[in-house]
């Protein structure tokens, strides 16, 4: 049987609809993979986030800059790593947008997300790189 | 809405005083199409004097955390001119979101239009 594999490094200028071109690649991966209609669900969405965050807070929607993207799909798993060329940050502090306080703020939320949706989610270095696993649920949990 | 220039992305329509609206969009998602979809929901509130809104999500398939933002303030200004929003058919998927959030504390989720319209 040949391998469906996938394995991807490419450099994504900062532009949104980048972002919806390597979902649409990434999905194509997956569904090849025999990911199911929920663990890509997470992905895109934390996907969404993370590739947003890179290029709105990261690299400032700063078009000179650029987005590194690596990623592997396997049938066991999803691994991505995205770089950006910002400051970076410290997850730690991002406040928690489920405590009462900040239900009605607007930030936090999407990392909140990403750490949901990924089995696992580790920021490297300065913050500006992110490193995330999505382990293929069975078929009894999609 | 229809004097803009630009394509529509909702659907809107008055049933009783309550203002039930539907997307056009499957995914809601971008900063400038999520400002655009808000931009028209703050419309409705502060230029059409609506005060009961009723989003009906059966179209949508995703939705990002700026969206979810866009719902926040909106239900924020809502509250502040005693208007209501409520939120129906939502997707299996999408309501994991609210739910890990704890947004579906803060906002008024029901199952369908029809429990929506009753529940202003």
């Amino acid at each position: 049987m040949p391998s469906t594999s996938v394995k991807v490094a490419e450099t994504l200028p900062t532009e949104l609809a980048e972002v919806r071109r390597v979902q649409s690649d990434i999905k194509d991966a997956l569904q090849a993979n025999g990911f199911g209609e929920r663990d890509m669900f997470h992905i895109e969405l934390a996907m969404e986030e993370a590739l947003v965050n890179a290029m709105k807070h990261g690299n400032q929607l700063d078009t000179d800059k650029a987005v590194q993207l690596h990623y592997t799909v396997t049938p066991e798993q999803f691994d991505v790593r995205i770089e950006d060329e910002g400051g970076g940050f410290n997850p730690d502090d991002v406040p928690d947008p489920t405590v009462p306080e900040n239900l009605e703020r607007a930030c936090g939320r999407g990392l909140y997300m990403i750490r949901c949706f990924m089995t696992e989610v580790r920021y490297i270095g300065k913050g500006n790189v992110v490193a995330m696993t999505k382990k293929k649920s069975p078929p009894d949990e999609e | 809405m229809s004097s803009q220039p630009r394509r529509q992305r909702l659907v809107v329509e008055d049933i009783g005083d309550v203002t039930v609206v539907n997307f056009v969009d499957k995914k809601i998602l971008d900063e400038q199409n999520i400002q655009m979809i808000g931009d028209d929901l703050f419309r409705l509130v502060d230029e059409l004097g609506r005060r009961k809104l009723l989003l009906n999500f059966s179209n949508v398939e995703f939705m990002s955390s700026a969206a979810l933002g866009k719902l926040i303030r909106l239900h924020q200004r809502l509250a502040q001119v005693q208007g209501k929003l409520i939120l129906c058919n939502i997707s299996k998927a999408i309501l994991e979101i609210f739910t890990l959030t704890k947004l579906d504390k803060m906002l008024k989720i029901v199952k369908d239009e029809a429990t929506g319209l009753n529940s202003f």
